[in-house]
């Protein structure tokens, strides 16, 4: 199988560290070949951060390039739009709504794009738009955006729920294992 | 198992399958989930050393007493322990000894870009370079045969990309290597002038036989390819960059050790194809070699000496197919890094920037201070530079820089390198202003432990430095703490510290935001009918502060309530949502 590509965008300490390891987990366990490459180190201070997840019968590279990812997972929208053209022509954005000013927009010298979604679809791609911090916190906590993003992105998998729900248990500490059930299911169904 | 390991974890395990005994390193973005990953082994000792001299000097102890050992740091850690590796090449060692460096192309977390591979040439030592997890863990193992077989420490080399990918592995258990009890040798360990320069001979011979061994080594291997007209000599990350583009075409000289170079392995190889091309991150280290034998060959004539490589870069560079994407038509505003919301930094920054000082700063989060809003820190270098020049910076220019310069240090930079600074300031007598910016733990790495804490690298009690009493000590008359959530104090020592005509210290302290045990109090927000517009709270750039239709406007999501903001209020609009009563 060809390597098929997973970005997960969003603002440092958003949590998407887990994101990577539930998907990594998930995929490993289908027999696929994974890399997964994440960020460390200074821009997690609330910057910009990229995990590239890959998997197929044999990866090489561990990053994804312009023009290459089946999926970008966005926590932010304005990440999704910064990392758009990473995506590949009929591939699938799957982002929440939410809005972080970043800090040029805090000072005031720069303005935060209205519409974001909208001028996605007008350059051609596909974007799934869901208020995750909504949905996280009706599933008991706002940091649970992560799993109500992985519950989204499911939808697009070929894959049983057992093996995802197998994943969750794997990755989730069981104290908070229903309430990420219930995020995931959340993000599933919206 | 198969299992998916970053590639510092995976380090770590080969290390400790190897049998490491001791491990002491200095935490650097990217090599620090190697030492992290070694302290939960009970059968390893681990430690966060005071800096990478002490690291690496610690782990030639443990070698001289027979244990394997350990020490890792990041590229420019490799600098300040550049003093005692020159030398442990003379003496060699007893237990293996294995030093991991980890480059930083790309410059993700880090001042400078330099190849650490020039070290393993110039301090005349083999250097292994994985590239992926499972490398990492195989070469990490071997590396102790290769120390203790040819009597020297050998470099690990990673860079982000390894260190920070997650790749299958499959692990093994852990052996104990045989003892190698200690024995006296004065000739072998002594370096004086008369033993150094009959030890310098092993050393050349000793790179002779690396350089036999690399030949055959299975570490340097050959894949063939179907097409002759262009064969590709890589390394590391650079290598899985060629494989993505280029498959099984080319063939590819893939080296794991880049040091000593198996110079007739290449002589074959460039001889079996066309055009030899050097594909390489950062410095054209293999093609500079390449080139010395008198091979022609392409590299850095079309790759970039700068940054990452990536698939697209290299296929480009080689004329095969570059992927495209769409970019958005719009302007998206940058998101650098900041100073988190509630990060005790930022009061302190405040007070600086307000003061119109000159600051010189140092490595660590608070090298955030830089950036927009508060534009504070006028300089930065490298691990206690700021200390040490501000001693100069005064020395040039007197009475016109002594009462609006600061020096700022985090508490583990100012162990690791500051304090010699601050003997020098206290010996040699200039005016200076030292602000030791204290959040009780090593913070940009991601929250390590270090002398000044109380606390081990397993979170046990440890030791714990005075650092008043250690400025005292030294003969500081003028050292004083301040909270740095409250402007009012921090104003008025940074004014009276200025204005003595003495040196002086000010330990601006309060644990780092982030830290588990610090008890947040609940988010602020704004009444919008009291609020004025006025601005005032959104110069201090906290990230959960934005300014929505004319009026400031907290982010509850992100506000720990620390109530700068609110002291910068002269209209009473910030009010706390904890509940009353």
């Amino acid at each position: 199988m060809e390597t098929k590509n997973i970005m997960i965008v969003g603002v440092g300490g958003q949590g998407s560290l887990l994101a990577s390891k539930l998907l990594g987990h998930l995929l490993l366990e289908q027999g696929y070949d994974v890399k997964v490459s994440e960020v460390h180190g200074m821009s997690q201070r609330g910057g910009s951060v990229v995990t590239y997840v890959r998997y197929g019968d044999k990866v090489a590279s561990p990053v994804i390039d312009k023009g290459e990812a089946d999926y970008i997972v966005s926590f932010e929208l304005l990440e999704a739009a910064r990392w758009m053209e990473y995506l590949k022509p009929g591939g699938q954005i799957v982002t929440s709504t939410q809005q972080i000013d970043p800090m040029p927009v805090i000072t005031g010298a720069a303005t935060y794009p209205e519409n974001l979604v909208e001028k996605m679809r007008t350059a051609g791609a596909k974007v799934d738009a869901l208020d995750c911090l909504a949905l996280a916190e009706q599933a008991g906590s706002v940091k649970a955006v992560n799993i109500v993003l992985m519950g989204r992105l499911s939808h697009y998998f070929d894959l049983p729920e057992e093996a995802w729900q197998k994943s969750l248990e794997a990755m989730v500490p069981a104290k908070f294992l229903e309430l990420n059930r219930k995020a995931f299911a959340l993000g599933k169904n919206a | 198992m198969k299992q998916l390991m970053l590639g510092n974890a995976a380090a770590a395990r080969g290390l400790y399958e190897a049998g490491v005994a001791v491990v002491s390193s200095y935490p650097g973005t990217p090599s620090t989930e190697i030492t992290e990953e070694l302290a939960k082994y009970d059968e390893v000792y681990s430690e966060w050393a005071p800096n990478e001299k002490v690291a690496m000097e610690v782990a030639f102890g443990a070698s001289l007493a027979g244990k394997r050992s350990f020490c890792g740091m990041k590229h420019v850690g490799l600098n300040v322990a550049a003093d005692p590796l020159f030398t442990v090449s003379y003496t060699g060692v007893n237990g293996g000894m294995v030093i991991a460096v980890a480059d930083d192309a790309g410059m993700h977390s880090s001042q400078n870009e330099q190849d650490s591979r020039h070290y393993a040439r110039s301090a005349k030592l083999p250097m292994l370079e994985p590239a992926d997890s499972a490398e990492a863990l195989a070469f990490a193992k071997q590396a102790y045969e290769i120390s203790e077989t040819f009597d020297c420490p050998v470099l690990l080399k990673m860079c982000t990309r390894i260190a920070h990918s997650q790749s299958v592995v499959e692990t093994g258990e852990r052996v104990e290597p045989q003892a190698k009890p200690y024995e006296k040798n004065i000739a072998k360990y002594v370096m004086t002038p008369a033993n150094a320069i009959r030890r310098h001979p092993h050393v050349d011979e000793r790179m002779e036989k690396l350089a036999a061994f690399a030949e055959t080594s299975a570490l340097n291997r050959v894949e063939e390819g179907t097409d002759h007209a262009t064969g590709i000599i890589t390394s590391s990350t650079s290598y899985q960059y060629v494989k993505e583009v280029c498959g099984d075409r080319f063939p590819i000289l893939k080296l794991g050790m880049v040091w000593p170079l198996p110079e007739q392995k290449i002589r074959d190889f460039a001889a079996s194809v066309t055009t030899l091309t050097v594909v390489e991150e950062l410095d054209g280290f293999i093609e500079t070699y390449v080139r010395e034998l008198g091979i022609p060959c392409g590299g850095k004539a079309f790759f970039p000496q700068l940054g990452e490589f990536s698939q697209n870069l290299v296929a480009e560079k080689i004329g095969l197919p570059v992927h495209k994407g769409t970019a958005l038509d719009e302007t998206i505003p940058p998101r650098p890094p900041a100073m988190c919301a509630g990060c005790p930094h930022r009061g302190m920054f405040y007070t600086l920037s307000r003061n119109k000082c000159t600051v010189l700063g140092d490595i660590g989060c608070y090298t955030l201070g830089a950036a927009a809003p508060l534009n504070a820190i006028e300089m930065t270098l490298c691990m206690g530079a700021s200390v040490s020049s501000i001693h100069g910076y005064n020395k040039a220019l007197g009475t016109q820089s002594e009462h609006k310069t600061v020096a700022v240090i985090g508490d583990s930079t100012f162990m690791h390198s500051g304090m010699t600074g601050l003997a020098n300031i206290a010996y040699n007598q200039s005016n200076s202003t030292v602000i030791i910016l204290d959040n009780s733990i090593t913070g940009m790495t991601g929250h390590q432990q270090n002398p000044t804490t109380g606390y081990n690298i397993k979170g046990d009690p440890a030791g714990k430095i005075d650092l008043e009493a250690l400025c005292h000590a030294m003969g500081f008359r003028r050292v004083r703490v301040v909270d740095p959530y409250d402007l009012d104090a921090c104003d008025q020592a940074v004014r009276e510290e200025l204005a003595a005509d003495e040196p002086s210290v000010i330990i601006s302290r309060r644990p780092c935001a982030l830290l588990k045990y610090v008890k947040h109090k609940a988010p602020l927000r704004v009444d919008p009918d009291k609020c004025v517009g006025c601005k005032s709270c959104m110069r201090i750039g906290c990230p959960a502060l934005s300014f929505k239709d004319g009026k400031a406007r907290v982010d509850a999501t992100l506000c720990v309530g620390c109530g700068v903001c609110s002291q910068l209020c002269k209209a009473g609009a910030f009010e706390s949502t904890a509940k009353e009563g």
